[in-house]
C-alpha cells in the first residue's frame, strides 16, 4: 500500500518534470534552418561528390595521369588525355592536356582514395548536396564541363 | 422561451461554424505548438505565422476521391465519420458561453454532453468495424475499452461538482460559483477538501475521452498504421479530425464550467464570455502542451492508472464529500 502512493507521487512528480521541460524549451530560440530559403554552410571535411579544382589561368590542376583512376575501388572515375603543342621558352612541347573527366557517382562510396592519390593537388571533395533525380543518368557527372561552368560564374 | 424554426437553424449554424473553425485552427496551434516545443518554425510559409495553412489544408482533404475499401461495409463506413462529428455538434447547444449566450440552457446540461460524448465511441467502434481492417478493428477495441473505463472516473468526479452544486443545469452551477476565484469549484470548499484532486481527475479523464496523447491508443501510429481511420481518406478522414478537436473544445468548456468558474473573472470584475474563452483556451493550450511532452502509454497502463487509482480516488472522493455534506 506505501508502494501504491508513493508510485502516484513520483508518477506526478515526473510528469511535472517533463512538463516544465517543453516549457523552457517553448521559448527557446529555433534551431532549424528555412531549408529552400536558407541553407548552412558544409563543415570543412565533408564528403561531396569530387569535383576538379582549376589553377591561377583557370584551366584544371590535373595533369591527366590517371592515378585517381587507377585508385578507384569503385571504378566510377574515367578520362582522357590530348596532347597538344605549347611554347615554353622558345622550344616546341608536347603536353597531354584533359580531354574529359566523368565520374560516375552512382557507384561512388565516398572513399576519398582518389584524392588522398592525387599527386598534384586538382581534385577535392565538393560541397554539393542537393542531389536528388529521379534518373540514374543524371548521376553521371561530367566534371570537366561544371568546372568551366564554375569557372565562367567566378568570372 | 419559444423555439422558432429560424432560432434553430441560427443556433446549429453558429455551432457548426464555432466547431469547424476551432478544429482548423487548433490544429494550426497545434502544429505551431509542437514545433515551438521541438524548436522550430512550424508551419510559416502559406499566409502570415502560416495561417492560411487550415484552409488550404481544408480545400486539399474537400477535393481528394472518398475511397471506400473492397469488403467493406458500406453503410457504417459512411454513417461513423458523420456520427463522430454529430454529437460533437449536439454538446454545443447546452455549453453555456455566457450568462446569455447559450443556444438552449437544459436543467440536465450534464447528463446530455455525457451521453453525446459516449456516442463518440461509437463513431469510433463503427469506423472500425466497417472498414474491413484488422488495424482498424484492434484500434477500436481499444478505444471502446479506453472510453468505457475513463468514463467512470470522469462521471463520479462530475456527480461530486454536482452534489457540491445541486443541480446539473451548466448555468446554475456557473452562477453558484460567481464572485472571485475563491467561489470556484476547484479549490477545496467546505463540503468537500479534495476538489483540486478531482480537478486533476477530471482533467486527465477528458483527455483520454477525447483520445488525445498520451491516451491517443486508437490510433497509435507505431503499431496500428493510424488506428480507426486507417482506411479513411478525403473529407472521411477530415470530419474524424474535426470532431477530434471539437470534442477537445466541448472538454476543455466542461472542464471551466464544472471547476473553473465558468464566464466568472478570478477577481468578480467584467463577467463575460470573453473569460470563458479565455479559460478554455488556457486549458486547450495545456492539452497540446501535454501531447508533445509524453510519449503514449500502453494499453495496460492505461487502463490500471483508471481502475486502479483514477476510479478508488474519485470514488474515496465522493464518499467523503457527501460526508461532509452531511455533517456540516
Amino acid at each position: 500500500m506505501g508502494g501504491y502512493f508513493s508510485d502516484i507521487f513520483y508518477g506526478g512528480k515526473s510528469l511535472l518534470v517533463g512538463l516544465s521541460i517543453t516549457f523552457r524549451e517553448f521559448f527557446k530560440p529555433t534551431v532549424t534552418v528555412q531549408y529552400p530559403y536558407q541553407t548552412i554552410k558544409m563543415s570543412a571535411r565533408f564528403r561531396g561528390h569530387i569535383e576538379l579544382l582549376a589553377d591561377d589561368t583557370g584551366s584544371p590542376k590535373c595533369v591527366a595521369c590517371g592515378m585517381c583512376q587507377r585508385a578507384c575501388p569503385s571504378s566510377c572515375i574515367s578520362l582522357d588525355s590530348v596532347s597538344v603543342d605549347i611554347e615554353v621558352d622558345g622550344k616546341v612541347k608536347k603536353k597531354k592536356v584533359l580531354s574529359r573527366y566523368d565520374l560516375n557517382f552512382t557507384t561512388c562510396s565516398l572513399c576519398g582514395q582518389c584524392v588522398e592519390n592525387c599527386n598534384f593537388g586538382a581534385i577535392d571533395f565538393s560541397k554539393e548536396y542537393n542531389l536528388a533525380s529521379t534518373r540514374k543518368e543524371d548521376f553521371h557527372f561530367d566534371l570537366l564541363d561544371r568546372l568551366k561552368r564554375l569557372e565562367e560564374k567566378k568570372a | 422561451m419559444s423555439l422558432t424554426l429560424l432560432n434553430v437553424i441560427v443556433a446549429v449554424v453558429i455551432a457548426i461554424a464555432f466547431a469547424a473553425a476551432n478544429a482548423a485552427y487548433l490544429v494550426w496551434a497545434e502544429r505551431r505548438g509542437a514545433a515551438r516545443i521541438q524548436r522550430r518554425p512550424g508551419p510559416n510559409i502559406n499566409g502570415p505565422f502560416g495561417l492560411l495553412q487550415p484552409p488550404i489544408d481544408g480545400i486539399k482533404l474537400m477535393t481528394k476521391q472518398l475511397m471506400i475499401p473492397g469488403g467493406a461495409d458500406k453503410i457504417l463506413f459512411m454513417v461513423a465519420p458523420v456520427l463522430a462529428m454529430a454529437p460533437a455538434i449536439m454538446s454545443f447547444v447546452t455549453i453555456p458561453f455566457s450568462e446569455n449566450i447559450v443556444a438552449r440552457n437544459m436543467d440536465i446540461g450534464v447528463l446530455m454532453i455525457f451521453a453525446f460524448a459516449s456516442m463518440g465511441a461509437m463513431a469510433i467502434l463503427l469506423a472500425g468495424w466497417g472498414s474491413r481492417n484488422k488495424y482498424s478493428v484492434m484500434a477500436s477495441v481499444r478505444a471502446v475499452s479506453q472510453n468505457v473505463s475513463y468514463e467512470i472516473p470522469m462521471l463520479i468526479t462530475a456527480i461530486t461538482v454536482i452534489m457540491v452544486n445541486g443541480s446539473m443545469d451548466l448555468k446554475a452551477i456557473n452562477l453558484a460559483q460567481a464572485g472571485g476565484f475563491w467561489h470556484w469549484n476547484i479549490f477545496p470548499s467546505l463540503q468537500s477538501p479534495l476538489m483540486p484532486v478531482s480537478f486533476i481527475i477530471f482533467f486527465i479523464c477528458s483527455l483520454a475521452e477525447t483520445n488525445r496523447a498520451p491516451f491517443d491508443l486508437g490510433e497509435a501510429e507505431s503499431e496500428l498504421v493510424a488506428g480507426f481511420h486507417t482506411e479513411y481518406g478525403s473529407m472521411g478522414f477530415g470530419l474524424f479530425f474535426m470532431a477530434e478537436y471539437a470534442n477537445i473544445v466541448i472538454g476543455a468548456s466542461l472542464t471551466t464550467l464544472l471547476f473553473l468558474g465558468g464566464w466568472g473573472c478570478p477577481f468578480g470584475l467584467f463577467p463575460g464570455v470573453w473569460w470563458f474563452l479565455l479559460k478554455i483556451y488556457l486549458l486547450i493550450a495545456t492539452f497540446i502542451w501535454i501531447r508533445w511532452t509524453f510519449p503514449r502509454t500502453t494499453i495496460y497502463g492505461l487502463l490500471n492508472l483508471s481502475w486502479k487509482i483514477l476510479i478508488p480516488i474519485s470514488l474515496f472522493n465522493l464518499l467523503l464529500t457527501a460526508g461532509f455534506m452531511k455533517v456540516f
